[in-house]
């Protein structure tokens, strides 16, 4: 059965994505983070590990490290940029509209701001967890704090 | 590349991915089916369909034949002494997990050495590592070579009087390689252990003779070899499988029940409890047939001339690829994992799908395997009958396009 509206191959790569993949953002990991939390796909061997430093409930620096496919990396280094300045409770709303938007739901475009490139993976049903994955990783690391 | 004119038996063929002709290039983990097993498994439900072992009527007869010539068909097709040496299961992880249980549990003792290997399935792994956690047996590995093929050189230290279980892969899932199986299923047998053979990827694509081998135990499974999904086999030794206990219970497998008690049938109904897989078990004997026409060696043959194109087509690609596992084809078959620097396999087999390209990516249930190739996933295609020189051609197609694509993040 084939999907009722195929996919195209730019939609699920785009620019962007691509961008984040071949030179990522806030690549490293922090000296005395606040947290510090690793998360992996045991599906596909994918890897985040998050440092952030946390300054008066707002995420004031934020570095990832880690190994995976593209999708995966870039996801983590625009989380990196999109979250850097952000209150925790932005940050809570922010992960649970990422969410949705993976899920299918139409997103709020203001909010998601740059991660709206990641919407095309939400037609991949195995690649979502790659896109989640930075996600999961920083909700456990909050929530540990 | 001589052709095997099969393709054309195949249904799923025609089918286009993305507007792009099929390139099944996953016969490793399923293979597909040719319309004959297909049209088989129909008919059997339009015309015989009636539970087996049971009734004195027309429909049950049938379909008991059915299922008990199939397991003719199996004996004969591994040169089996006879066909109550056949057990049908669900598939090889089940094949292997019953002699776990059923075998493990009534001679295994705390202490017992299990010897197997890190290019093992984890359906060849996780039933020992239960063993041993239940009864504290202790799993041993034989080494592997940088070339993907076992260290055999301290076997006879490995064997112990110690070891009471020698499992390995007839040929690895990830690898290709074929071992030396017949040399070590000797020592083990002198050793006095039980020779058991993940034969998932050995059936299906290699001659297989269990007498010749001297195997104690053979375990396969019919989806990987043209037939249907839901039919494993556990060939065994006469002996050994009339002393092992029964595995599950249930109707089938017993003679007379008592409230207190129950005796069992003989092996292979012994181990078969309640209501068997019938349909797709009459399926598979034609999927055996099918197989016979052509001839186990035919089918070697052809792997081994098709993965020699496909290694020497990826060796010209102008990238750092590596390729996993033996290049000699003698002890090589029709599998092909690889890594592409600096695109993960993910985004490979992504990219190749969009041009109808079928392959693996991931760690094919061989995860202690990836950690000694360091890595953590490849790449992985697979050939059987029905693949030919077009399909290697658009697969490296597929791949040169991919490496471009990614290109800036691999270099
Ligand atoms: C070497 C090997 N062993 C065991 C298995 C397990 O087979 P199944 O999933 O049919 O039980 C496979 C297939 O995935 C395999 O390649």
């Amino acid at each position: 059965m084939m999907p009722q509206d195929e996919p195209k191959f730019d939609e699920l790569y785009r620019e962007l994505i691509l961008d984040h993949y071949r030179y990522p953002h806030n690549r490293g990991v922090l000296e005395k983070p606040d947290v510090d939390m690793q998360q992996h796909n045991p599906v596909c061997g994918d890897e985040i590990r998050l440092t952030a430093i946390i300054e008066d409930g707002t995420i004031s620096q934020i570095e990832f490290m880690g190994q995976g496919c593209s999708i995966s990396q870039a996801s983590a280094s625009m989380l990196t940029d999109r979250v850097t300045g952000l209150e925790l409770t932005d940050v809570d709303a922010l992960s649970v509209e990422f969410r949705n938007m993976l899920r299918g739901d139409d997103p709020d475009e203001q909010m998601m701001q740059d991660l709206m490139a990641l919407q095309g993976v939400s037609k991949y049903p195995v690649r979502v967890k790659c896109a989640v994955l930075a996600w999961d990783t920083l909700q456990k690391a909050l929530k540990l704090k | 590349m001589k052709d095997m004119s099969v393709r054309s038996d195949f249904p799923i063929m025609d089918r286009l991915i993305h507007d792009k002709p099929l390139t099944y290039l996953d016969s490793a983990a399923t293979s597909q089916k040719p319309a004959v097993v297909i049209d088989a498994l129909a008919d059997f439900y339009r015309n015989n369909n009636a539970n087996v072992h049971r009734g004195i009527y027309t429909l049950s007869e049938e379909s008991t034949l059915a299922y008990e010539t199939a397991r003719v068909k199996v004996a004969n097709f591994i040169n089996a002494g006879s066909e109550e040496q056949i057990i049908f299961t669900r598939n090889t992880t089940e094949s292997l997990n019953l002699i776990a249980y059923a075998w493990g549990r009534d001679n295994i003792k705390e202490g017992d050495e299990i010897l197997i290997t890190p290019m093992e399935h984890h359906s060849n792994m996780i039933p020992w590592m239960l063993l041993c956690k239940e009864i504290g047996c202790k799993l041993k590995y034989i080494s592997i070579n940088e070339d993907g093929t076992l260290d055999l050189s301290n076997l006879d230290e490995l064997i112990s009087e110690n070891t009471k279980i020698v499992s390995l892969t007839h040929m690895s899932n990830v690898l290709g390689t074929i071992n030396p199986i017949k040399q070590i299923i000797e020592k083990a047998n002198k050793a006095g252990a039980l020779s058991v053979i993940d034969g998932a990827q050995g059936a299906p694509h290699l001659p297989v003779d269990v007498i010749d081998l001297d195997v104690d135990l053979y375990a396969f499974s019919a989806h990987k070899m043209l037939g249907p999904t839901g039919v494993g086999v556990l060939y065994g030794k006469e002996k050994i499988l009339s002393a092992m206990s029964p595995f599950l219970g249930g109707g089938e497998m017993i003679d007379e029940v008592y409230e207190d008690r129950f005796t069992t049938k003989e092996a292979p109904w012994k181990f078969e409890a309640g209501t068997p897989n019938f349909a797709d078990v009459a399926a598979f004997g034609v999927a055996i047939d099918y197989l016979d026409d052509i001839g186990m060696d035919n089918v070697r043959q052809h792997e081994i001339d098709i993965t020699q194109y496909a290694l020497d087509q990826v060796r010209k690609i102008d990238r750092d690829i590596t390729v996993f596992g033996p290049k000699n084809l003698d002890i090589r078959g029709g599998v092909l994992a690889f890594d592409f620097p600096g695109v993960h396999p993910h985004d490979v087999a992504q990219m190749m799908d969009w041009d109808g390209v079928q392959i693996r990516a991931g760690h094919h249930c061989a995860q202690p395997l990836m950690r000694r190739l360091g890595v953590s996933a490849t790449a992985r295609a697979s050939f059987y009958i029905y693949n030919n020189q077009e399909d290697v051609d658009r697969f490296i197609d597929s791949l040169k396009k991919g490496g471009e694509f990614f290109g800036d993040a691999s270099r």
